[in-house]
């Protein structure tokens, strides 16, 4: 094809000058609205600088402005093109107490196969402790080599420091609390890539080492120094794990897609915005259980009775759980928001 | 792997982008890596300062800050930058969605948390493995956020003028021929028999002599100029008048037509 291309470039210019300005106003302003007949100038110029490139595409002596072209047609085409809602400016509060539960209950099922299979965990390391004295040194981690020891000397041992054991020490405590939850979290949530296996394994084994530690104490009678040191921090931090270990299992059912007709890249895309809401909801939860542990767990009776700090752990599990499951009526249909994309 | 991925829009327009394979985007990340420790060390040397009121919220902080470094460096900057950190723009590399639409913050953050699994198990052996076998060069975090990464092309044009000028093109007697040569020589043609000549000095002679016979060669094929015009032409200066022609601003067309965008590849 021949064209005079001075003339192409006189009369065209024009419009991708412009298509790049509002290109430009797009994406400095996202949250912009933008008006109808504005949306359709766009649209045209579009399909004008479309045409401009297929006019072009074949002529050697410009590549330059073929490149120009294409990069124009490319970032128009990734505006007109999108479907997914355009980033809104965050707002944290409404995220986290509106977006973050609704996200949650949307994905109810899996969070449900978490705390089973987490269940499931907690009954072995339970039964391994019972039948076989050896079972803690086998499978407790180094992290938790404190807790190999007789549980009643160790409560003996917390009881008789009444003073503040942990002075000078709490900040860093928290902060590594927090720093190591929410890395086993991410892992939680990344090993769905392994198809949700990954994150099935990681979910019983902290569920064999909760039960391992939580019936020793228990066979050992120290149920109330458990109930009393766990509760404050243990109500917020093993619901924070299990949504990680729920946003793996989503992961790994969008990789499978079993029962699901749409095109894998579309499962993915469909649940990518609910996996970053629950991951970040996750995060928060953790820093206030890192606080929780560093700052309340760690003082026993007679510092702090032990009646006091299981009902503030009950407290917690209440607000939590009206929390996540507040605002149910009110939820549309599930993943409203992603079948659009 | 393939080399590049092609995006066709529902109008007809095809466009491709080159996409970065594991050994740039290693170098990237080894940059990054760096950046990140740099990063970690300067906060914390600052952060150390507080030791002097708290030295347990020093200490705090400083735990608490290398692993938000570390996990919010690669976010923050992709959302900043729309889809490069310190090591890809060294490297010219940018993340994108895999359809070519707009890069989302959720993308960005799922890419950078599922690292931990590319990571596995250890030295991004899964992360490399799943690159080489995936079709579009995707570790495990890029095919789960549905994003690629891709080459940035270099848009500095050669000093056309410098390379061109004071030549005499006896190509320019025939400018019906000439434009016919416009026409049929593709924008890969083009380019390849400029690169040669920017590439001059750089080539051993007899490489040079055989490269521009055959790329003369070539262009004989395209166009046939009269044989008195051309017949005593040694094949460089063929091809000197072919980049020429092509390349060659005619009026009305000196100007240039506009910045190329930011996300031009």
């Amino acid at each position: 094809m021949i064209i005079d291309l001075p003339r192409f470039i006189a009369a065209e210019r024009p419009s991708w000058t412009e298509l790049e300005t509002t290109l430009d106003r797009l994406q400095a302003q996202p949250d912009r609205q933008v008006a109808l007949d504005e949306a359709q100038r766009f649209h045209l110029l579009y399909q004008k600088v479309s045409a401009d490139l297929g006019r072009i595409a074949t002529f050697a002596s410009e590549p330059e402005l073929r490149r120009y072209l294409e990069a124009l047609t490319a970032r128009a085409y990734a505006e007109i093109h999108e479907t997914r809602e355009r980033g809104r400016r965050f707002r944290p509060a409404r995220w986290f107490f509106a977006e973050f539960p609704r996200v949650f209950r949307r994905h109810v099922g899996a969070f449900h196969v978490s705390w089973i299979i987490t269940l499931v965990g907690v009954l072995f390391g339970g039964f391994a402790v019972m039948l076989d004295d050896e079972a803690k040194e086998a499978v407790m981690p180094a992290m938790f080599a404190n807790h190999l020891g007789d549980p009643a000397k160790r409560v003996a041992a917390e009881e008789s420091s009444a003073g503040d054991r942990g002075a000078g020490g709490h900040s860093t405590f928290a902060s590594q609390l927090m720093v190591n939850n929410i890395g086993v979290s991410i892992k939680a949530a990344a090993l769905g890539l392994t198809y949700g296996l990954g994150t099935i394994v990681l979910l019983f084994y902290n569920g064999v080492i909760l039960g391992l530690v939580a019936i020793d104490y228990v066979l050992a009678g120290q149920s109330v120094f458990l109930a009393g040191w766990l509760l404050p921090h243990g109500v917020i931090e093993i619901p924070a794990i299990l949504i990680a270990g729920q946003c793996g299992l989503v992961l790994g059912k969008a990789l499978i897609g079993h029962g699901d007709r749409a095109p894998l890249t579309a499962r993915l895309r469909a649940i990518g915005p609910d996996l970053a809401t629950l991951i970040g909801g996750v995060a928060v939860m953790l820093v206030w259980a890192g606080l929780v542990e560093s700052f309340l767990s760690q003082y026993h009776q007679p510092v702090i009775p032990y009646a006091v700090k299981i009902a503030f752990g009950c407290v917690e599990l209440a607000v939590l759980s009206w929390f996540l499951g507040s605002g149910r009526a009110k939820d549309g249909a599930p993943g409203a928001a992603e079948v659009r994309a | 792997m393939n080399s590049e991925l092609r995006i066709r829009t529902p109008e007809g327009i095809a466009f491709a982008y080159q996409l970065a394979g594991p050994v740039a985007r290693c170098m990237s990340w080894s940059i990054d890596l760096v950046v990140v420790l740099v990063l970690g060390m300067t906060v914390n040397t600052v952060l150390a300062k507080f030791g002097i009121i708290s030295p347990d919220l020093a200490s705090a902080l400083m735990t608490v800050s290398y692993f938000v470094i570390t996990i919010a460096y690669g976010v923050c900057t992709e959302w900043v930058w729309r889809g490069q950190t310190v090591g890809k723009r060294i490297m010219r590399l940018r993340v994108m969605d895999a359809q070519g639409l707009r890069l989302q913050f959720h993308q960005i953050l799922m890419r950078n948390l599922l690292r931990f699994a590319d990571l596995l198990p250890g030295c991004y052996l899964v992360g490399g493995a799943a690159m080489v076998l995936s079709r579009r060069a995707q570790r495990l975090g890029d095919l789960a956020a549905n994003t690629v990464v891709v080459h940035i092309a270099k848009h500095a044009e050669p000093d056309l003028d410098q390379l061109l000028a004071g030549k005499f093109n006896s190509f320019r007697q025939f400018p019906h021929l000439e434009a016919r040569l416009r026409q049929r020589a593709s924008p890969d043609e083009a380019r390849l028999a400029l690169q040669a000549l920017v590439r001059r000095d750089h080539l051993e002679p007899e490489a040079r002599v055989r490269l521009f016979g055959e790329l003369a060669a070539h262009f004989k094929t395209l166009v046939a100029f009269p044989p008195d015009a051309v017949e005593s032409l040694p094949a460089e200066q063929y091809l000197r008048n072919v980049v020429e022609t092509i390349f060659r601003p005619r009026t009305g067309v000196e100007g240039k037509v506009g910045a190329v965008p930011a996300e031009a590849v």
